[in-house]
């Protein structure tokens, strides 16, 4: 579909406080639609910044590695739209949000089926020994060593969901294919769900064989994954995490994983990314991710179909395809 | 039954061993160094042989044993099994079918995730420090990418079932069309490769299937498409493939079988996109010991004069 190239000048303002992944894959696109305030080009400090160019600025671009605080907030009081590429939040202050009207969309359903492919793909890894099957081929041990050591069967294995939403729900669904018992935990029991409900994470770790974590980051969830729960996991457990790195006590883990205390995790996010506990990469039960569950090829078409689709709508005062606060 | 000799063709399973030692004469084929010596002496005590995907018997084992009248398979495939020679001798043969289907097709999916996502190669990234210098490049999502299965049997039909779960279209190649099945045939695999993004090779190895995955097929699936081989490492033309997947011919490869296990193409060892494993289809603690059962169940059924419990037709 051609369409005649508007001016930059004339496009609509979009503040970018650092790029998004997304954005810097595809800035060239990116920019024959909407002109982009950079702030992470200019020499001056942020807030300088801010109150010297941005002041009338209306909508705000972002993602995790850009935190839309209430001090950035406090600079921007023209702001009316935040669009993050993520689809989580814990990194915009939603309550600062709401005060001021300001209305937000995320990624909405765009990354849901990656995540949950990962999800799976991790736990397959975790139990069949794929990765570390895949290093002893490479570094030549099979012809000389035999037999790699035996995996664990997936059928039968009872699998708790932590937090059964659009990723939640998609990991369910590809799991029971499998042959795997699945059971969740939620803020809330939904009832359209037919899977057993446990309503705390250590009720559902007791009863389960393996955790994957599938919730948002909150004050709430922070550590939720802690000593207690994994201790009611057991010995024979594994978790998987394609969430946020901060739900599972990390330090925790890592101790159990080192005496032996669990059966294996996959781990697609940290506490401290890109930082990862030196103490892992000498266990061979545990698949490393660098945050990529949600970085394919598809997803990030899609997402840049989304972020432009909501950014067009508020512009031209339409609803926003994915909000998740109207303000 | 002590006194019955048994031949284990090379070894498999320990908990197998220490089983079949409980009730036969056991011998262990690789600890003797000198074969035909051993076969000539012993040529009138053994009655089974039990074999697996590495090694069954031949037809000149097979000649070598007179008194033979089972050959147990600790495995679903008969590749090492001379069956002609078999059945013209009234030499019983069984295998070890459904334990292990789910296992294999679990781990099809696995390959297939790893492949496209390249889990393995994040992990080497995670592990060499490479994530603090910067992201890894974007991948290639699965959900809903086209998988053509060669072979709708058990083992195709639990990958087919898999796969839906990841809204995946479903096509197939078998020798001839199913007539229960919702899922698209192409009566030919060149034609299967050329309409779908993952392939899968999930049928038996015979004369006819060996080296099914040739260049024309390799070339119809194409830079962006995947092979996934859970079957027998001769259904593929290993050299081809090497050369296609070093020259950027065929997207990516995840492989649990070789042409010669437990030699390795060590081209391979440098590629992001390929999964190499150690022939463990069917390598789950629950799923060995089902097979070892289901091996010995067949060797005690046999000898009591009982039906068997998983004979090949």
């Amino acid at each position: 579909m051609a369409q005649r190239q508007l001016p930059p000048e004339t496009l609509p303002q979009v503040l970018v406080l650092r790029p998004p992944s997304v954005f810097k894959a595809v800035e060239e696109e990116f920019s024959k639609k909407f002109q982009f305030l950079k702030a992470w080009e200019s020499p001056l400090p942020i807030h300088l910044f801010l109150s010297s160019h941005a002041r009338h600025v209306t909508a705000l671009l972002c993602s995790g590695i850009s935190p839309v605080t209430a001090d950035i907030l406090q600079q921007l009081p023209s702001v009316r739209l935040i669009v993050t590429t993520s689809a989580g939040l814990n990194h915009i202050d939603l309550l600062e949000c709401r005060v001021r009207g300001i209305s937000v969309a995320n990624a909405g359903d765009v990354f849901s089926e990656d995540v949950a492919d990962t999800a799976v793909g991790l736990f397959i890894d975790v139990l069949r020994k794929i990765t570390s099957a895949d290093r002893y081929v490479r570094g030549g041990s099979w012809a000389v060593n035999g037999d790699y050591p035996l995996g664990s069967k997936l059928g039968g294995k009872r699998v708790g969901i932590v937090g059964y939403g659009n990723i939640g729900s998609k990991v369910a669904k590809r799991l029971e294919a499998f042959g795997c018992i699945i059971s969740y935990n939620s803020r809330k029991k939904k009832p359209s769900v037919s899977y057993p409900y446990y309503q705390n994470v250590c009720e559902l770790a007791a009863n389960n064989d393996c955790l994957i974590v599938c919730c948002a980051l909150t004050d709430q969830t922070h550590h939720m994954i802690n000593k207690q729960v994994m201790r009611a996991l057991g010995k024979e457990g594994v978790i998987v995490n394609i969430a946020r790195g901060a739900i599972i006590d990390e330090q925790e883990m890592v101790r159990l994983l080192v005496e032996g205390q669990l059966k294996g995790v996959g781990l697609d996010v940290f506490e401290n990314e890109p930082n990862v506990p030196k103490e892992l990469f000498g266990l061979d039960n545990v698949v490393l991710s660098p945050h990529r569950a949600v970085f394919t090829e598809e997803s990030f078409r899609d997402l840049f179909d989304l972020v432009v689709g909501n950014l067009e709508a508020f512009f031209a005062n339409k609803p926003l395809l994915t909000p998740v606060m109207d303000g | 039954m002590e006194a019955i000799g048994l031949l284990m063709a090379c070894p498999m399973s320990s908990y197998l061993e220490e089983e079949l030692d409980k009730r036969f004469n056991l011998f262990r084929f690789w600890n003797f160094p000198q074969k035909q010596e051993f076969l000539k002496e012993n040529r009138n005590i053994i009655r089974a042989v039990v074999g697996n995907a590495g090694a069954g018997a031949d037809a000149e084992l097979i000649d070598s044993l007179p008194k033979l009248e089972i050959v147990a398979n600790y495995s679903v495939g008969l590749d090492k099994v001379d069956l002609v020679k078999c059945k013209e001798k009234g030499i019983k043969v069984t295998n070890t079918p459904d334990v292990l289907t789910d296992d294999v097709a679990d781990l099809a999916i696995g390959l297939i995730i790893a492949t496209l996502r390249r889990i393995c190669a994040c992990d080497r990234y995670v592990r060499s420090g490479a994530w603090k210098k910067g992201d890894f490049k974007l991948t290639t999502k699965f959900t809903g990418k086209s998988v053509g299965i060669i072979g709708l049997g058990r083992i195709g039909s639990a990958i087919a079932k898999r796969a839906e779960a990841f809204n995946c279209p479903i096509s197939y190649y078998s020798r001839t069309e199913k007539r229960d099945t919702k899922y698209k045939y192409y009566p030919t695999v060149v034609d299967l490769a050329s309409n779908c993004q993952i392939l899968v090779v999930a049928c038996p190895l015979t004369e006819e299937t060996r080296h099914i995955i040739n260049r024309q097929v390799i070339d119809s699936l194409g830079p962006k498409g995947v092979l996934i081989n859970i079957g027998r490492g001769p259904h593929v033309d290993e050299p081809e493939l090497v050369s296609a997947l070093v020259d950027g011919r065929l997207g990516g490869a995840g492989l649990d079988v070789f042409e010669n296990e437990p030699e390795v193409p060590k081209e391979l060892f440098s590629l992001d996109n390929v999964v190499l494993l150690p022939h463990v289809g069917s390598g789950t603690v629950e799923t060995r010991k089902a097979m070892a059962d289901l091996v010995i169940g067949n060797l005690e059924a046999h000898f009591m004069n009982k039906p068997l419990l998983t004979p090949v037709v």
